[in-house]
């Protein structure tokens, strides 16, 4: 069963907020349709908000840290917004410290970041 | 320590997965564990349910409150009846993965809880006990 989250677009960037509980088939999904929608759009940026996400297994975490590595590889940057304190906490004992992955606060920040990212040529500065 | 009905949940379809950490979540927050603890929780016991999904299924997650002296928690045994792991130390050892996966879930799942134990049989399969305590 897969559960498809929508992929909304704001000027350059686009934003996926997970508002579900994921299984594995829809994580899956969602990073494929974050890479299709980069190429059709030629977003420069995508901010995965995970403010309603209350677990991050290792499954979930891989597929956050390779749709930010293949976003890169295809010119777009990914921020991560919202993770929660318990997540935080869990991803780091679990030793998914989701290295390269670029984070912010919240959605609002995550866009100012993804902005200044783009002006300055991407990377993690 | 003292028995409570224990909750089954079979592990047959990648949905079961996100089944077990529900109703893992749930009986956690019946106990009185707060959210951290429940972000923990419902990570091992998806660690343990993926595992037996992608590695031995069918099995179960049985869920269920304990008590011992005046602690009380909650236990998770994940078993199935699959090919067992051939060295159980490696297998423990963070990044090893047959795989490809990220190698994270049996040494992470051991220290998101507090009491640890597997028992593993080649072609016999392989069991899970993890406890979580109040604090
Ligand atoms: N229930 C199981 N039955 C058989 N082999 C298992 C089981 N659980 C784990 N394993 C083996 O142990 C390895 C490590 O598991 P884990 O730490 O969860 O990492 P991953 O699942 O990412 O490979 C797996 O790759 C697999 O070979
Ligand atoms: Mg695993």
């Amino acid at each position: 069963m897969v559960q498809k989250i929508p992929i909304l677009k704001i000027g350059e960037a686009l934003i996926a907020s997970i508002q579900i509980e994921l299984n594995d088939e829809s994580a899956v999904q969602l990073k494929e349709d974050i890479l299709n929608q980069i190429s059709a759009t030629g977003a420069t940026g995508v901010v995965i908000d995970l403010t309603a996400v209350d677990m991050v297994d290792s499954f979930l975490g891989k597929i956050v840290r390779d749709t930010a590595f293949m976003a890169r590889l295809m010119g777009a940057q990914v921020v991560c917004t919202g993770i929660q304190p318990a997540v935080a906490i869990t991803l780091v004992e679990l030793g998914l410290e989701l290295e390269g992955v670029v984070t912010a606060l919240n959605l609002e920040q995550g866009l100012v970041r993804l902005a200044g990212m783009v002006a300055g040529g991407g990377g993690n500065g | 320590m003292a028995e409570a009905e224990p909750v089954m949940v079979p592990i047959q379809d990648e949905l079961d997965i996100v089944r077990a950490r529900q109703e893992g979540r749930q009986l956690a927050k019946d106990a009185g564990f707060g959210p951290v603890d429940l972000a923990r929780v419902a990570t091992a016991i998806s660690e343990l349910a993926r595992n037996i999904y992608n590695y031995a299924r069918p099995g179960t997650i049985e869920l269920k409150k304990i008590q011992r002296g005046s602690r009380r928690g909650i236990q998770v045994v994940a078993q199935d009846h699959g090919p067992g792991i051939d060295n159980v130390e490696e297998a423990m050892r963070d990044g090893y993965t047959t795989s490809g996966g990220l190698g994270a879930g049996l040494p992470g799942t051991r220290r998101l809880v507090d009491e640890f134990e597997i028992v593993s049989r080649r072609n016999e399969g392989t069991t899970v006990t993890v406890r979580k305590w109040l604090r």
